[in-house]
């Protein structure tokens, strides 16, 4: 039979820490997205307005996700 | 009694009741509860900014002192949240282009409109107008006889006017040392990130007009 046990302190740091990292590695790539999409708009391509938008969107949803963890 | 061979380490792997207990909250259990807190007084431990001691502080911040430690302090949940808060204003921002591609997309294309007469502009020189509205200043540029060509001229980087140098073949910002190629317009040295909106020009009958902008991003 399993034995279920909470976990350790020490564990439960080292998720906390990967889902901030995780966390901080998307919000990065937002900011990249966005200086990149203010730049082909700015320079007239627009193509990628919106595919950036889903994209940015879809980060904050998982950065959501992850702050739900972090509660 | 079980047979799992592992069933003998229960005992040894059980957490320590102790770990977790209100009393002990945000410890490891093996240190006493108070081991954060700060030894001294707080009108001993609590230190401005400027590092400078509380008599010698601004009469306002005597009067309301703040515990600097714990006004510093940043929790990993608070710095999460923060994150998570930029990572909102950053979809915020994509929704602004996505906004203004939507009512750039529905604008109409810019209209058709003379500049200048030919003769007006000699080679070698150039000359400013507006297009396509009239806080929107470019440049009109005769390199030579046979070379006619029209670029915004606000820079890329900040906005600032640039200024033509035709001798070097080179438009100039002078805010930022920026410099623009005199014939294409493109970006070749200093901060601009672009090259500069080029005038579509149309001749007819020794009338110059400008018809469109072509904007570029390399």
């Amino acid at each position: 039979m399993p034995i279920r046990r909470p976990q350790a302190r020490a564990q439960r740091l080292t998720v906390l820490y990967g889902i901030l990292c995780f966390v901080l590695i998307l919000v990065i790539g937002q900011l990249w997205l966005l200086t990149a999409t203010m730049n082909a708009f700015l320079g007239g391509d627009q193509r990628v307005a919106l595919p950036a938008l889903l994209a940015s969107l879809v980060c904050f949803a998982l950065n959501l996700g992850l702050l739900r963890h972090l509660r | 009694m079980s047979e799992d061979p592992q069933s003998r380490h229960v005992e040894a792997l059980a957490l320590d009741p102790r770990v977790d207990s209100p009393a002990r909250e945000g410890l490891t259990g093996t240190t006493r509860a108070g081991i954060y807190e700060g030894a001294l007084e707080a009108e001993d431990t609590t230190v401005a900014p400027d590092g400078r001691p509380p008599e010698q502080q601004p009469r306002w911040r005597q009067d309301f002192p703040i515990d600097w430690p714990a006004d510093q302090y940043v929790a990993r949940r608070d710095f999460g949240r923060f994150l998570v808060l930029t990572s909102g204003a950053f979809v915020a921002g994509q929704a602004w282009i996505a906004a203004r591609h939507l009512v750039r997309a529905n604008r109409p294309p810019p209209p058709r409109v003379r500049i200048a007469a030919l003769d007006e502009i000699p080679a070698g020189s150039a000359s400013v107008f507006t297009y396509p509205g009239p806080a929107d200043r470019c440049l009109l540029i005769r390199p030579d006889e046979r070379t006619l060509v029209a670029f915004s001229q606000m820079c890329t980087h900040l906005s600032c006017a640039v200024v033509p140098r035709i001798e070097e073949g080179v438009l100039h910002c002078p805010c930022h040392e920026g410099y623009f190629d005199l014939y294409t317009g493109r970006n070749i040295a200093g901060p601009p990130p672009r090259p500069l909106p080029r005038i579509l020009l149309d001749v007819v009958g020794g009338e110059v007009f400008a018809t469109g902008v072509e904007e570029r991003s390399v």
